[in-house]
Protein backbone atom coordinates (compact mmCIF):
# COMPACT_ATOMS: atom_id res chain seq x y z
CA UNK A 1 0.00 0.00 0.00
CA UNK A 2 1.40 3.69 -1.00
CA UNK A 3 0.10 6.34 0.52
CA UNK A 4 -0.02 9.71 -0.87
CA UNK A 5 2.15 13.02 0.46
CA UNK A 6 -1.18 14.37 2.07
CA UNK A 7 -1.11 11.31 4.66
CA UNK A 8 1.83 13.03 5.72
CA UNK A 9 0.99 16.78 5.56
CA UNK A 10 -2.48 16.83 6.92
CA UNK A 11 -1.35 15.37 10.17
CA UNK A 12 1.97 17.17 10.03
CA UNK A 13 0.02 20.70 10.18
CA UNK A 14 -2.94 19.30 12.56
CA UNK A 15 -0.06 18.51 14.89
CA UNK A 16 1.57 22.23 14.30
CA UNK A 17 -1.68 23.68 14.81
CA UNK A 18 -2.12 21.64 18.17
CA UNK A 19 0.88 23.19 19.48
CA UNK A 20 0.01 26.68 18.71
CA UNK A 21 -2.90 26.25 20.43
CA UNK A 22 -1.09 24.02 23.26
CA UNK A 23 1.42 27.26 23.28
CA UNK A 24 -1.70 29.76 23.65
CA UNK A 25 -3.94 28.05 26.60
CA UNK A 26 -1.56 25.89 29.00
CA UNK A 27 -0.84 26.98 32.32
CA UNK A 28 2.17 25.56 33.06
CA UNK A 29 5.73 25.86 31.84
CA UNK A 30 6.34 22.11 30.87
CA UNK A 31 3.09 21.66 29.41
CA UNK A 32 4.01 24.88 26.96
CA UNK A 33 7.15 23.37 26.44
CA UNK A 34 5.80 20.32 25.25
CA UNK A 35 3.37 22.47 22.65
CA UNK A 36 6.83 23.86 21.21
CA UNK A 37 8.42 19.91 20.50
CA UNK A 38 4.93 19.24 18.97
CA UNK A 39 5.86 22.43 16.60
CA UNK A 40 9.34 21.73 16.18
CA UNK A 41 7.93 18.21 15.49
CA UNK A 42 5.80 18.97 12.83
CA UNK A 43 8.42 21.01 10.87
CA UNK A 44 10.35 18.13 10.95
CA UNK A 45 7.82 15.69 9.45
CA UNK A 46 7.08 18.14 6.94
CA UNK A 47 11.01 18.30 5.87
CA UNK A 48 10.93 13.94 5.69
CA UNK A 49 7.67 13.65 3.28
CA UNK A 50 8.83 16.27 0.92
CA UNK A 51 11.79 14.65 0.71
CA UNK A 52 10.38 11.25 0.37
CA UNK A 53 8.05 12.70 -1.71
CA UNK A 54 9.17 15.47 -4.28
CA UNK A 55 12.79 15.19 -4.35
CA UNK A 56 13.42 11.46 -3.80
CA UNK A 57 16.75 11.05 -4.89
CA UNK A 58 18.42 14.04 -2.65
CA UNK A 59 19.02 13.67 0.97
CA UNK A 60 19.02 17.51 1.57
CA UNK A 61 15.36 17.68 4.37
CA UNK A 62 16.30 14.50 5.88
CA UNK A 63 20.12 16.73 6.75
CA UNK A 64 18.12 19.41 7.42
CA UNK A 65 15.66 17.50 10.04
CA UNK A 66 19.05 15.43 11.30
CA UNK A 67 20.25 19.09 12.70
CA UNK A 68 16.74 20.74 13.26
CA UNK A 69 16.54 17.54 16.28
CA UNK A 70 19.90 18.23 17.44
CA UNK A 71 18.81 22.19 17.64
CA UNK A 72 15.56 21.36 19.12
CA UNK A 73 17.46 19.50 21.90
CA UNK A 74 19.49 22.38 22.79
CA UNK A 75 16.48 24.85 23.21
CA UNK A 76 14.56 21.89 25.05
CA UNK A 77 17.73 21.80 27.69
CA UNK A 78 18.17 25.33 27.98
CA UNK A 79 14.24 25.77 28.66
CA UNK A 80 14.18 23.05 31.29
CA UNK A 81 17.01 25.10 33.24
CA UNK A 82 15.27 28.23 33.40
CA UNK A 83 12.23 26.24 34.06
CA UNK A 84 14.13 24.56 36.85
CA UNK A 85 15.52 28.79 38.19
CA UNK A 86 11.89 29.93 38.14
CA UNK A 87 10.47 26.90 40.15
CA UNK A 88 13.01 27.45 42.52
CA UNK A 89 12.34 31.02 42.52
CA UNK A 90 8.29 30.90 43.05
CA UNK A 91 8.47 27.38 43.66
CA UNK A 92 5.73 26.35 40.86
CA UNK A 93 5.84 26.45 36.78
CA UNK A 94 2.11 28.22 36.84
CA UNK A 95 2.58 30.91 34.11
CA UNK A 96 -0.21 32.98 36.51
CA UNK A 97 2.39 33.30 39.07
CA UNK A 98 5.14 34.98 36.54
CA UNK A 99 3.61 37.95 36.00
CA UNK A 100 6.02 40.86 38.06
CA UNK A 101 7.13 42.24 34.61
CA UNK A 102 4.32 44.13 32.99
CA UNK A 103 3.55 47.25 31.81
CA UNK B 1 38.02 17.88 2.48
CA UNK B 2 39.84 20.57 1.89
CA UNK B 3 40.72 22.34 4.85
CA UNK B 4 41.61 25.41 3.15
CA UNK B 5 38.34 26.79 2.68
CA UNK B 6 38.51 27.29 6.61
CA UNK B 7 40.81 30.30 5.39
CA UNK B 8 37.52 32.24 3.91
CA UNK B 9 36.20 32.25 7.86
CA UNK B 10 38.57 34.79 9.19
CA UNK B 11 35.88 36.63 11.32
CA UNK B 12 34.70 33.28 12.79
CA UNK B 13 37.88 31.99 13.47
CA UNK B 14 38.92 34.88 15.72
CA UNK B 15 36.26 35.20 17.51
CA UNK B 16 36.06 31.13 18.18
CA UNK B 17 40.19 31.85 18.94
CA UNK B 18 39.34 34.24 21.55
CA UNK B 19 36.40 32.59 22.70
CA UNK B 20 38.81 29.33 23.59
CA UNK B 21 41.42 31.55 24.97
CA UNK B 22 39.47 33.00 27.53
CA UNK B 23 37.79 30.19 28.00
CA UNK B 24 40.78 28.42 28.68
CA UNK B 25 42.23 31.59 30.79
CA UNK B 26 39.35 31.12 33.05
CA UNK B 27 39.59 27.79 33.75
CA UNK B 28 43.01 27.71 34.93
CA UNK B 29 44.01 30.84 35.81
CA UNK B 30 43.69 31.47 39.88
CA UNK B 31 41.11 32.81 41.74
CA UNK B 32 43.12 36.18 41.66
CA UNK B 33 43.69 36.35 38.13
CA UNK B 34 40.48 35.54 37.09
CA UNK B 35 39.49 39.14 38.12
CA UNK B 36 41.31 39.95 34.67
CA UNK B 37 39.16 37.91 32.46
CA UNK B 38 36.92 41.28 31.46
CA UNK B 39 40.32 42.95 30.51
CA UNK B 40 41.73 40.50 28.75
CA UNK B 41 38.66 39.63 26.58
CA UNK B 42 38.56 43.12 25.88
CA UNK B 43 41.55 43.80 24.88
CA UNK B 44 41.80 40.26 22.88
CA UNK B 45 38.41 41.87 21.15
CA UNK B 46 40.28 45.03 20.29
CA UNK B 47 42.44 43.50 18.81
CA UNK B 48 40.13 40.46 16.62
CA UNK B 49 37.96 43.99 15.83
CA UNK B 50 40.88 45.52 13.99
CA UNK B 51 42.38 42.36 12.18
CA UNK B 52 39.14 41.61 10.86
CA UNK B 53 38.99 45.22 9.38
CA UNK B 54 42.07 44.60 7.94
CA UNK B 55 41.11 40.77 6.66
CA UNK B 56 41.22 40.13 3.03
CA UNK B 57 37.74 41.90 0.99
CA UNK B 58 38.36 39.02 -1.59
CA UNK B 59 34.87 37.24 -2.06
CA UNK B 60 35.04 33.76 -0.97
CA UNK B 61 32.68 31.17 -0.58
CA UNK B 62 33.19 27.98 0.89
CA UNK B 63 31.39 24.46 1.04
CA UNK B 64 29.23 25.27 -1.53
CA UNK B 65 28.57 28.53 -1.55
CA UNK B 66 27.02 27.80 1.71
CA UNK B 67 28.89 31.20 3.47
CA UNK B 68 30.39 33.30 1.71
CA UNK B 69 32.66 35.89 2.48
CA UNK B 70 32.58 39.40 0.52
CA UNK B 71 32.85 43.06 1.60
CA UNK B 72 29.50 43.90 2.94
CA UNK B 73 29.50 40.79 5.25
CA UNK B 74 33.10 42.10 6.46
CA UNK B 75 31.57 45.67 6.86
CA UNK B 76 28.90 44.38 8.86
CA UNK B 77 30.97 42.06 10.97
CA UNK B 78 33.25 44.90 11.46
CA UNK B 79 30.40 47.18 12.75
CA UNK B 80 29.11 44.58 15.26
CA UNK B 81 32.23 44.22 16.70
CA UNK B 82 32.49 47.93 17.77
CA UNK B 83 29.08 47.88 19.13
CA UNK B 84 30.62 44.05 21.50
CA UNK B 85 34.05 45.80 22.29
CA UNK B 86 31.54 49.05 23.73
CA UNK B 87 29.19 46.01 25.44
CA UNK B 88 32.68 45.04 26.55
CA UNK B 89 34.08 48.41 27.96
CA UNK B 90 30.63 49.01 29.39
CA UNK B 91 30.09 45.78 30.89
CA UNK B 92 33.75 45.97 32.81
CA UNK B 93 32.14 47.86 35.88
CA UNK B 94 29.20 44.98 36.09
CA UNK B 95 31.16 42.18 36.16
CA UNK B 96 33.30 43.43 38.50
CA UNK B 97 30.84 43.38 41.48
CA UNK B 98 31.17 40.51 44.18
CA UNK B 99 28.41 38.32 42.98
CA UNK B 100 29.76 37.73 39.67
CA UNK B 101 33.13 36.15 40.57
CA UNK B 102 32.26 33.17 40.03
CA UNK B 103 30.67 33.34 36.81
CA UNK B 104 32.74 36.49 34.91
CA UNK B 105 34.60 34.30 32.84
CA UNK B 106 31.02 32.77 31.61
CA UNK B 107 29.10 35.95 30.53
CA UNK B 108 32.32 36.84 28.64
CA UNK B 109 31.94 33.35 26.58
CA UNK B 110 28.58 32.91 26.18
CA UNK B 111 28.74 36.61 24.44
CA UNK B 112 31.09 35.51 22.36
CA UNK B 113 29.52 32.12 21.39
CA UNK B 114 26.08 34.27 20.26
CA UNK B 115 28.52 36.54 18.32
CA UNK B 116 29.64 33.63 16.23
CA UNK B 117 26.54 32.34 15.32
CA UNK B 118 25.55 35.92 14.39
CA UNK B 119 29.03 36.12 11.74
CA UNK B 120 27.57 32.85 10.71
CA UNK B 121 23.87 34.01 10.17
CA UNK B 122 25.50 37.22 8.13
CA UNK B 123 27.70 35.19 6.12
CA UNK B 124 25.25 32.46 5.81
CA UNK B 125 23.52 31.92 1.97
CA UNK B 126 21.86 28.28 2.66
CA UNK B 127 19.05 28.03 4.97
CA UNK B 128 20.44 24.99 7.05
CA UNK B 129 23.04 27.60 7.76
CA UNK B 130 21.10 30.27 8.73
CA UNK B 131 19.26 28.71 11.10
CA UNK B 132 21.85 27.27 12.57
CA UNK B 133 23.94 30.45 12.82
CA UNK B 134 20.17 31.65 14.46
CA UNK B 135 20.13 29.14 17.35
CA UNK B 136 23.70 29.48 17.83
CA UNK B 137 22.80 33.35 18.39
CA UNK B 138 19.83 33.01 20.18
CA UNK B 139 20.29 30.07 23.06
CA UNK B 140 23.26 31.27 24.41
CA UNK B 141 21.37 34.61 24.66
CA UNK B 142 18.79 32.87 26.78
CA UNK B 143 21.35 31.81 29.35
CA UNK B 144 23.15 35.19 29.33
CA UNK B 145 19.43 37.42 30.09
CA UNK B 146 19.03 34.46 33.21
CA UNK B 147 22.30 36.05 34.17
CA UNK B 148 21.43 37.83 36.94
CA UNK B 149 20.47 34.45 39.27
CA UNK B 150 19.64 36.64 42.69
CA UNK B 151 17.29 38.68 40.80
CA UNK B 152 13.86 37.15 40.36
CA UNK B 153 13.11 39.20 37.10
CA UNK B 154 16.32 38.67 35.26
CA UNK B 155 14.77 34.33 35.51
CA UNK B 156 11.20 35.76 34.45
CA UNK B 157 12.70 37.75 31.36
CA UNK B 158 14.69 34.27 30.42
CA UNK B 159 11.58 32.43 30.34
CA UNK B 160 9.44 34.52 29.26
CA UNK B 161 12.89 35.11 26.11
CA UNK B 162 13.37 31.43 25.73
CA UNK B 163 9.45 30.39 25.31
CA UNK B 164 9.01 32.94 22.53
CA UNK B 165 12.49 32.36 21.08
CA UNK B 166 11.65 28.66 20.64
CA UNK B 167 8.23 29.23 19.19
CA UNK B 168 9.78 31.88 16.43
CA UNK B 169 12.36 29.24 15.68
CA UNK B 170 9.18 26.95 15.13
CA UNK B 171 7.19 28.86 13.03
CA UNK B 172 10.08 29.41 10.89
CA UNK B 173 11.18 26.01 10.61
CA UNK B 174 7.50 25.51 9.70
CA UNK B 175 7.63 28.11 6.75
CA UNK B 176 11.45 26.91 6.05
CA UNK B 177 9.94 23.16 5.26
CA UNK B 178 7.18 24.73 3.09
CA UNK B 179 10.25 26.96 0.96
CA UNK B 180 11.89 23.31 0.49
CA UNK B 181 8.42 22.10 -1.03
CA UNK B 182 8.73 24.26 -3.49
CA UNK B 183 12.21 24.96 -3.97
CA UNK B 184 12.89 22.04 -6.20
CA UNK B 185 15.25 20.07 -3.31
CA UNK B 186 17.73 22.56 -2.38
CA UNK B 187 18.30 25.18 0.21
CA UNK B 188 20.68 27.48 -1.31
CA UNK B 189 19.03 31.03 -1.15
CA UNK B 190 20.17 31.46 -5.51
CA UNK B 191 17.99 27.62 -5.63
CA UNK B 192 15.17 28.85 -4.24
CA UNK B 193 15.30 32.52 -5.99
CA UNK B 194 15.38 30.61 -9.34
CA UNK B 195 12.47 28.18 -8.04
CA UNK B 196 10.55 31.43 -6.97
CA UNK B 197 10.77 33.57 -9.97
CA UNK B 198 10.50 30.08 -12.44
CA UNK B 199 7.32 29.41 -10.88
CA UNK B 200 3.76 30.89 -10.77
CA UNK B 201 2.55 32.62 -7.30
CA UNK B 202 1.15 30.09 -4.73
CA UNK B 203 -0.69 29.79 -1.78
CA UNK B 204 2.10 27.69 -0.54
CA UNK B 205 4.59 30.19 -1.47
CA UNK B 206 2.46 33.10 0.50
CA UNK B 207 2.28 30.75 3.55
CA UNK B 208 5.86 30.17 3.69
CA UNK B 209 7.14 33.76 3.39
CA UNK B 210 4.40 34.68 6.16
CA UNK B 211 5.38 32.28 8.37
CA UNK B 212 9.35 32.85 7.37
CA UNK B 213 8.62 36.68 8.10
CA UNK B 214 6.94 35.77 11.52
CA UNK B 215 9.92 33.56 12.47
CA UNK B 216 12.43 36.76 12.05
CA UNK B 217 9.81 39.28 12.76
CA UNK B 218 9.94 37.77 16.35
CA UNK B 219 13.96 37.98 16.87
CA UNK B 220 13.82 41.65 15.19
CA UNK B 221 10.86 42.86 17.64
CA UNK B 222 8.75 43.82 14.33
CA UNK B 223 5.43 44.69 15.58
CA UNK B 224 2.45 41.53 15.79
CA UNK B 225 5.99 39.99 17.77
CA UNK B 226 7.10 41.92 19.72
CA UNK B 227 5.32 41.10 23.23
CA UNK B 228 8.66 39.79 24.59
CA UNK B 229 10.53 42.66 23.69
CA UNK B 230 9.51 45.18 26.68
CA UNK B 231 9.65 42.51 29.85
CA UNK B 232 12.79 41.08 28.35
CA UNK B 233 14.78 43.97 28.46
CA UNK B 234 13.52 45.49 31.80
CA UNK B 235 14.67 41.94 33.27
CA UNK B 236 18.18 41.25 31.47
CA UNK B 237 20.95 42.45 33.62
CA UNK B 238 21.52 45.91 31.61
CA UNK B 239 24.66 45.07 29.73
CA UNK B 240 23.21 42.17 27.94
CA UNK B 241 19.46 44.48 27.03
CA UNK B 242 22.29 46.63 25.28
CA UNK B 243 23.87 43.55 23.43
CA UNK B 244 20.24 42.32 22.37
CA UNK B 245 19.39 45.71 21.26
CA UNK B 246 21.77 46.28 18.99
CA UNK B 247 24.04 43.38 17.84
CA UNK B 248 20.95 41.13 17.58
CA UNK B 249 19.17 43.50 15.58
CA UNK B 250 21.33 44.25 13.59
CA UNK B 251 22.85 41.13 12.26
CA UNK B 252 19.09 39.59 12.24
CA UNK B 253 18.12 42.57 10.09
CA UNK B 254 20.95 42.08 7.84
CA UNK B 255 20.13 38.06 7.23
CA UNK B 256 16.49 39.33 6.81
CA UNK B 257 17.19 41.35 3.86
CA UNK B 258 19.45 39.18 2.43
CA UNK B 259 16.88 36.13 2.36
CA UNK B 260 13.61 38.28 1.28
CA UNK B 261 15.69 40.26 -1.44
CA UNK B 262 17.92 37.00 -2.51
CA UNK B 263 16.01 34.14 -2.02
CA UNK B 264 12.61 35.75 -2.15
CA UNK B 265 13.18 38.29 -4.47
CA UNK B 266 10.99 37.93 -6.78
CA UNK B 267 8.04 37.61 -5.10
CA UNK B 268 8.86 41.28 -4.01
CA UNK B 269 5.97 43.31 -6.05
CA UNK B 270 3.12 40.33 -5.33
CA UNK B 271 3.73 39.31 -1.73
CA UNK B 272 6.36 40.53 0.78
CA UNK B 273 6.35 44.05 -0.31
CA UNK B 274 2.69 44.44 0.71
CA UNK B 275 3.02 42.16 3.93
CA UNK B 276 6.24 44.40 4.85
CA UNK B 277 4.48 47.61 4.30
CA UNK B 278 1.87 47.05 6.98
CA UNK B 279 4.38 45.88 9.12
CA UNK B 280 6.43 48.61 9.41
CA UNK B 281 3.81 51.14 9.52
CA UNK B 282 2.53 49.27 12.65
CA UNK B 283 6.27 48.91 14.19
CA UNK B 284 7.12 52.34 13.84
CA UNK B 285 3.60 53.68 15.27
CA UNK B 286 2.74 51.23 17.99
CA UNK B 287 6.25 51.29 19.12
CA UNK B 288 6.59 55.52 19.39
CA UNK B 289 2.85 55.22 21.11
CA UNK B 290 3.68 52.47 23.97
CA UNK B 291 7.34 54.21 24.34
CA UNK B 292 5.36 57.85 25.60
CA UNK B 293 4.31 55.52 28.43
CA UNK B 294 7.00 54.10 30.04
CA UNK B 295 8.08 55.04 33.14
CA UNK B 296 11.37 52.44 33.57
CA UNK B 297 14.00 53.85 31.32
CA UNK B 298 15.18 50.00 29.79
CA UNK B 299 10.92 49.53 29.16
CA UNK B 300 11.34 52.65 27.41
CA UNK B 301 14.15 52.32 25.45
CA UNK B 302 12.76 49.09 24.63
CA UNK B 303 9.89 50.68 22.85
CA UNK B 304 12.38 52.81 21.57
CA UNK B 305 14.00 50.10 19.58
CA UNK B 306 10.59 48.27 18.88
CA UNK B 307 10.09 51.65 16.78
CA UNK B 308 13.77 51.87 15.76
CA UNK B 309 13.67 48.27 14.14
CA UNK B 310 10.75 49.35 11.59
CA UNK B 311 13.11 52.32 10.64
CA UNK B 312 16.14 49.88 10.08
CA UNK B 313 13.05 47.70 7.69
CA UNK B 314 12.99 50.68 5.51
CA UNK B 315 16.36 49.92 4.17
CA UNK B 316 14.89 46.07 3.44
CA UNK B 317 11.48 47.58 1.35
CA UNK B 318 13.70 49.18 -0.86
CA UNK B 319 15.36 46.28 -1.79
CA UNK B 320 17.99 48.15 -3.65
CA UNK B 321 22.12 48.33 -2.85
CA UNK B 322 21.16 51.87 -1.69
CA UNK B 323 18.88 50.15 0.60
CA UNK B 324 21.55 48.03 1.78
CA UNK B 325 24.30 50.79 2.65
CA UNK B 326 22.13 52.84 3.90
CA UNK B 327 20.48 50.01 6.69
CA UNK B 328 24.15 49.15 7.39
CA UNK B 329 24.56 52.87 7.81
CA UNK B 330 21.87 53.23 10.09
CA UNK B 331 22.75 49.96 12.07
CA UNK B 332 26.27 51.96 12.91
CA UNK B 333 24.61 55.33 13.64
CA UNK B 334 21.65 53.04 16.00
CA UNK B 335 24.83 51.22 17.92
CA UNK B 336 26.84 54.50 18.82
CA UNK B 337 23.25 56.36 20.02
CA UNK B 338 21.70 53.21 21.73
CA UNK B 339 24.44 51.48 23.58
CA UNK B 340 25.62 55.80 24.46
CA UNK B 341 22.13 55.73 26.45
CA UNK B 342 22.54 52.43 27.50
CA UNK B 343 25.92 53.19 28.99
CA UNK B 344 24.50 56.27 31.17
CA UNK B 345 21.22 54.05 32.32
CA UNK B 346 24.03 51.46 33.49
CA UNK B 347 26.37 53.66 35.02
CA UNK B 348 23.64 55.35 36.89
CA UNK B 349 21.93 51.70 37.97
CA UNK B 350 25.34 50.50 38.83
CA UNK B 351 26.06 53.33 41.34
CA UNK B 352 22.67 53.74 42.81
CA UNK B 353 20.06 50.97 41.62
CA UNK B 354 17.93 53.79 40.21
CA UNK B 355 16.00 52.71 36.81
CA UNK B 356 12.59 55.06 36.30
CA UNK B 357 12.65 58.34 34.37
CA UNK B 358 11.92 60.26 37.58
CA UNK B 359 14.91 59.41 39.01
CA UNK B 360 16.51 61.41 36.07
CA UNK B 361 15.28 64.82 37.18
CA UNK B 362 17.63 67.64 37.85
CA UNK B 363 20.84 64.92 36.58
CA UNK B 364 22.54 67.82 35.27
CA UNK B 365 23.24 69.73 38.56
CA UNK B 366 24.65 66.30 39.91
CA UNK B 367 26.24 64.77 36.50
CA UNK B 368 26.27 67.24 34.15
CA UNK B 369 28.48 64.78 31.77
CA UNK B 370 26.27 62.03 32.17
CA UNK B 371 23.22 64.20 31.50
CA UNK B 372 25.25 65.65 28.68
CA UNK B 373 26.14 61.69 27.09
CA UNK B 374 22.42 61.16 27.71
CA UNK B 375 21.16 64.52 25.96
CA UNK B 376 23.23 63.22 23.17
CA UNK B 377 21.72 60.24 22.67
CA UNK B 378 18.25 61.20 23.12
CA UNK B 379 18.98 63.88 20.03
CA UNK B 380 20.70 61.13 17.79
CA UNK B 381 17.98 58.59 18.03
CA UNK B 382 15.29 61.31 17.84
CA UNK B 383 17.11 62.67 14.20
CA UNK B 384 17.94 65.96 15.37
CA UNK B 385 20.26 67.44 12.46
CA UNK B 386 23.82 67.81 13.68
CA UNK B 387 24.01 64.42 15.02
CA UNK B 388 24.76 61.16 13.25
CA UNK B 389 21.21 59.88 13.31
CA UNK B 390 19.91 62.94 11.64
CA UNK B 391 22.16 61.37 8.16
CA UNK B 392 20.83 58.17 8.82
CA UNK B 393 17.61 59.00 8.81
CA UNK B 394 17.79 60.72 5.38
CA UNK B 395 20.11 58.36 3.96
CA UNK B 396 17.41 55.16 4.74
CA UNK B 397 14.19 57.79 3.43
CA UNK B 398 16.50 58.12 0.48
CA UNK B 399 16.62 54.75 -0.47
CA UNK B 400 13.24 54.20 0.11
CA UNK B 401 11.83 56.87 -2.47
CA UNK B 402 14.20 55.53 -5.25
CA UNK B 403 12.14 53.48 -6.94
CA UNK B 404 9.54 56.69 -7.14
CA UNK B 405 6.57 54.79 -5.93
CA UNK B 406 3.75 56.62 -4.59
CA UNK B 407 3.15 54.04 -1.92
CA UNK B 408 6.37 53.86 -1.02
CA UNK B 409 6.40 58.08 -0.46
CA UNK B 410 3.64 57.80 1.91
CA UNK B 411 5.43 55.28 3.80
CA UNK B 412 8.07 57.69 4.26
CA UNK B 413 5.77 60.06 5.25
CA UNK B 414 4.11 58.10 7.51
CA UNK B 415 7.45 57.25 8.91
CA UNK B 416 8.22 60.75 9.22
CA UNK B 417 5.04 61.94 10.96
CA UNK B 418 6.25 59.18 13.78
CA UNK B 419 9.67 60.67 13.89
CA UNK B 420 8.15 63.84 15.12
CA UNK B 421 6.64 61.70 17.54
CA UNK B 422 9.25 60.39 18.56
CA UNK B 423 10.68 63.67 18.99
CA UNK B 424 8.14 63.96 22.00
CA UNK B 425 9.23 60.91 24.06
CA UNK B 426 13.15 61.24 23.83
CA UNK B 427 13.00 65.10 24.76
CA UNK B 428 10.53 63.95 27.77
CA UNK B 429 13.93 62.25 29.15
CA UNK B 430 15.67 65.53 28.26
CA UNK B 431 13.26 67.82 30.20
CA UNK B 432 13.72 65.81 33.18
CA UNK B 433 17.02 65.94 33.68
CA UNK B 434 17.78 69.71 32.56
CA UNK B 435 14.34 71.44 33.22
CA UNK B 436 12.68 69.69 35.57
CA UNK B 437 13.41 72.19 39.17
CA UNK B 438 13.55 69.72 41.67
CA UNK B 439 16.57 68.76 42.99
CA UNK B 440 18.34 66.07 41.88
CA UNK B 441 17.60 62.46 42.75
CA UNK B 442 20.60 60.72 42.14
CA UNK B 443 23.66 61.72 43.96
CA UNK B 444 27.10 63.49 42.34
CA UNK B 445 29.37 60.46 41.57
CA UNK B 446 32.33 60.24 39.53
CA UNK B 447 31.79 56.57 37.34
CA UNK B 448 34.19 54.39 36.69
CA UNK B 449 37.19 54.71 34.11
CA UNK B 450 35.34 51.87 31.63
CA UNK B 451 32.08 53.53 31.82
CA UNK B 452 33.64 56.97 30.68
CA UNK B 453 36.10 55.85 28.35
CA UNK B 454 32.89 53.77 26.63
CA UNK B 455 30.72 56.76 26.84
CA UNK B 456 33.50 59.06 25.43
CA UNK B 457 33.36 56.56 22.39
CA UNK B 458 29.56 56.63 22.22
CA UNK B 459 29.98 60.33 22.00
CA UNK B 460 32.25 60.88 19.60
CA UNK B 461 30.62 58.31 17.44
CA UNK B 462 26.92 60.52 17.64
CA UNK B 463 28.99 63.64 16.93
CA UNK B 464 31.01 62.33 14.00
CA UNK B 465 29.91 59.64 11.95
CA UNK B 466 27.30 61.85 10.85
CA UNK B 467 29.64 64.09 9.33
CA UNK B 468 32.32 61.65 7.99
CA UNK B 469 31.38 60.63 4.46
CA UNK B 470 33.66 58.37 3.71
CA UNK B 471 32.16 56.14 6.11
CA UNK B 472 29.07 56.02 3.93
CA UNK B 473 30.92 55.82 0.65
CA UNK B 474 32.83 52.86 1.89
CA UNK B 475 29.45 51.18 2.39
CA UNK B 476 27.50 51.81 -0.53
CA UNK B 477 30.85 50.96 -2.22
CA UNK B 478 30.19 47.09 -0.12
CA UNK B 479 26.97 47.01 -1.29
CA UNK B 480 27.61 47.71 -5.05
CA UNK B 481 29.81 45.14 -5.22
CA UNK B 482 27.49 42.50 -3.55
CA UNK B 483 24.60 43.61 -5.60
CA UNK B 484 25.57 41.64 -8.27
CA UNK B 485 24.97 37.97 -6.07
CA UNK B 486 22.31 39.70 -4.44
CA UNK B 487 20.26 40.38 -7.23
CA UNK B 488 21.37 37.36 -8.94
CA UNK B 489 17.58 36.49 -9.74
CA UNK B 490 16.82 39.02 -11.62
CA UNK B 491 18.26 36.99 -14.64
Amino acid sequence: MDLGILWYLVPSVLMFACGVYGFVTRKNLIAILISLELMLNAADLNFVAFNRYIFPGQMEGMIFTLFAIAIAAAETAIAIAIIINVYRAIGNTDINEIKKLKF
Amino acid sequence: MDYSQFSAMIPELIVLGIFILVFLYDTFAGSGARKADGILTTVLFGLGTVAIFFAGTVPQECFGGMYVSNSITLALKSILNIGVFIVLIQSLKWTDSDDMTLRRGEFYELLLATLFGMYLMISARHFLLFVIGLETASLPLAALIAFNKKHYESTEAAAKYIMTAVFSSAVLMMGLSFVYGLSGGSLYYNDVAAAVAGGEMSGMLIVALTFVLAGIGFKLSLVPFHLWTADVYQGAPTSVTSYLSVISKGSAAFAFFVIFVQAFGAAYPEAWEWMLYGIIIITITVGNLFAIRQKNMKRFMAFSSVSQAGYIMLGVIAANSIGMASMLFYILVYIFSNLGAFGVIQAIENQSGKLSMGDYRGLHKSNPWLAFAMTLAMFSLAGIPPFAGFFSKILIFTSVTASNSMALYMLVLIALINTIISLYYYLLVVKAMWISPEEPVVPQFRSALSERVGLWICVAGIVFIGLLSPIYQLLTDASVADAAQLFAWLG
